[in-house]
């Protein structure tokens, strides 16, 4: 029974909350960056990819099939490593700010593929009655995706985003990748501590739980904005 | 139903724990045998070692094995009477091997394993096998540094489950040199700091002079070693706790390893041509308790 009670030993992970909290902070201001952005980024690409100049589709196309086919921590390592240390495109002299910086740039790249194919699939509820009323009443292209179809393909994919985000937040822990150090990389450096002998499953469980609190109320927040927000046909 | 269900759900529980406390005094019945006398009657051994560290303990893409550790965990076997195809490798990180010796998952651990205070109240340890210093590696053609202390105002690497850094940068308990205005740059292993450090994006690496000397051999010209060490990292042979006839007689081995010559022989393999100073003298013993 003593293996038992050595994996419910909570003692080694709240010695080192402090570090654990450091870590979980940011996670948090890496995923708030990336949510924003890959939404931003999201938009952009669905906009490539229902509009009418068949370049800007096949662009769309390209990216999304690129970006969601490549291995996250394969993005994030082209950004450390290719972009901001070998071709020195550097966002600051402090390391911190700019491997920030490409940690977000990697994850939303990542992550705005994913946004785009749910925003697409939000495009086609939209009834065709609606684009063609809009044509009919002068509106241009843009004006008709700004004004009608957007709002309404959002408000239906709420859902679905709310997984992407919650994907999102779990895919931070890959950050190492990108120079950026977040909770995973708090954790690795705990159980080499010289003072850490034993406790490591308790602090698996414990970094679990974390990302639970972070990720459970996104997912019900997402899932009470999705009936709040739902277009009634 | 939904009560009959949820009274199902208690049963497999039970089931499990009771099952589970099975496995526990059975796991306690075989293991009182201590490792020499199972290594001499069944002529096999399960050892831990790490599988990406380049010259200590490396997986090669054929599923072979290389590296000092390696070498130094075949003469160990060797001499508890284990030939080197009774030999099985797992790897074991920072995270498992604790676990994986007290629960018999592995019989010993070679894996750059420091002995430390409060590992030892986990762990028993044979050897020291080898007294590594930690030391500092820059790029073959950097002038500016060239003692530990010439780190002030550098970019130095800080490798996802490491500690090294803290020797450079803090002060005692965790640290050493207490040096200030030190930029960390974090990576995510030891091979991302030597890719960073060949690309510019850092001025230093700073760990075990073995792991450093490691990195020096498989990309040579590209990096030195300063040769300046500021800490002793005694690595160990893990073996469970309270083992003390198995770390007795690893011991021996050990001690014998270094009388014949052999140690030398395999510093020198692999080690070799990295600037690095290598004991090949025995350390000191630090006693099974």
């Amino acid at each position: 029974m003593s293996q038992l009670s050595e994996l419910f030993d909570f003692g080694p992970f709240f010695d080192n909350f402090d570090k654990i909290l450091e870590g979980f902070w940011a996670t948090v201001r890496l995923s708030v960056g990336a949510g924003v952005l890959s939404l931003i980024i999201g938009t952009v690409l669905v906009s490539f990819r229902v509009s009418p100049v068949p370049v800007l589709r096949s662009v769309g196309t390209v990216y999304v099939n690129v970006l969601r086919n490549t291995p996250l921590t394969l993005v994030l390592l082209m950004c450390a490593l290719g972009l901001n240390d070998t071709l020195a495109l550097q966002f600051s002299d402090d390391p911190g700010t700019t491997y920030y910086w490409w940690a977000v740039i990697g994850l939303s790249a990542y992550t705005g593929a994913f946004v785009c194919e749910a925003l697409r699939s939000g495009i086609n509820t939209v009834p065709l009655g609606q684009a063609e009323a809009a044509r009919s009443i002068g509106l241009t292209f843009m004006q008709s995706l700004r004004m009608i179809i957007l709002p309404q393909a959002f408000r239906t994919v709420i859902a679905p985003l709310g997984s992407i985000l919650i994907a999102m937040i779990k895919n931070t822990t890959v950050a190492a990748a990108a120079s950026y150090a977040e909770t995973a990389t708090v954790m690795k450096d705990l159980l080499d501590l010289p003072s850490f002998s034993s406790g490591a499953i308790p602090l698996f469980i414990g970094v679990a739980i974390g990302f639970m609190i972070l990720t459970l109320p996104t997912g019900f927040f997402f899932g009470w904005l999705a009936k709040r927000m739902a277009v009634a046909r | 139903m939904r009560v009959r269900r949820f009274g199902a759900v208690v049963g497999a529980v039970a089931a499990l724990s009771l099952a589970l406390a099975a496995c526990g005094s059975d796991t306690e019945k075989t293991e009182a045998k201590s490792v020499v006398d199972k290594a001499k009657e069944t002529k096999k051994l399960v050892v831990g070692i790490k599988y990406d560290q380049p010259s200590l303990g490396l997986k090669k893409p054929d599923g072979t094995f290389e590296g000092f550790d390696v070498d130094v965990a075949k003469y160990i076997a060797q001499q508890l009477g284990v030939p080197e195809s009774g030999i099985e490798f797992k790897e074991t990180t920072s995270a498992n091997r604790e676990s994986f010796l007290g629960g018999g998952q592995v019989d010993l651990v070679v894996a750059t394993y420091s002995i430390t205070d409060a590992r030892k109240q986990q762990v028993t340890f044979g050897g020291p096998y080898y007294v590594a210093h930690q030391d500092t590696m820059v790029r073959a053609d950097d002038n500016d540094i060239k003692k530990a202390q010439d780190l002030k105002g550098k970019k130095l690497c800080k490798a996802a489950g490491s500690n090294s850094f803290r020797r450079v940068t803090e002060g005692p308990p965790d640290g050493k040199l207490a040096i200030s205005g030190v930029t960390l740059v974090d990576a995510s292993s030891y091979s991302e700091c030597a890719a960073k450090l060949k690309a510019g994006a850092l001025d230093a690496v700073s760990t075990d002079d073995l792991i450093l000397a490691g990195f020096a051999a498989q990309q040579k010209g590209s990096f030195k070693v300063i040769n300046d060490p500021f800490t002793d990292e005694k690595y160990g042979v893990g073996i469970k706790k309270g083992d003390t006839k198995t770390c007795e007689a690893v011991n021996q081995a050990i001690q014998k390893m270094y009388s014949d010559g052999t140690a030398k022989t395999l510093l020198e393999k692999h080690f070799s041509g990295t600037g690095l100073k290598l004991v090949t003298t025995a350390p000191q013993m630090e006693g099974c308790a």
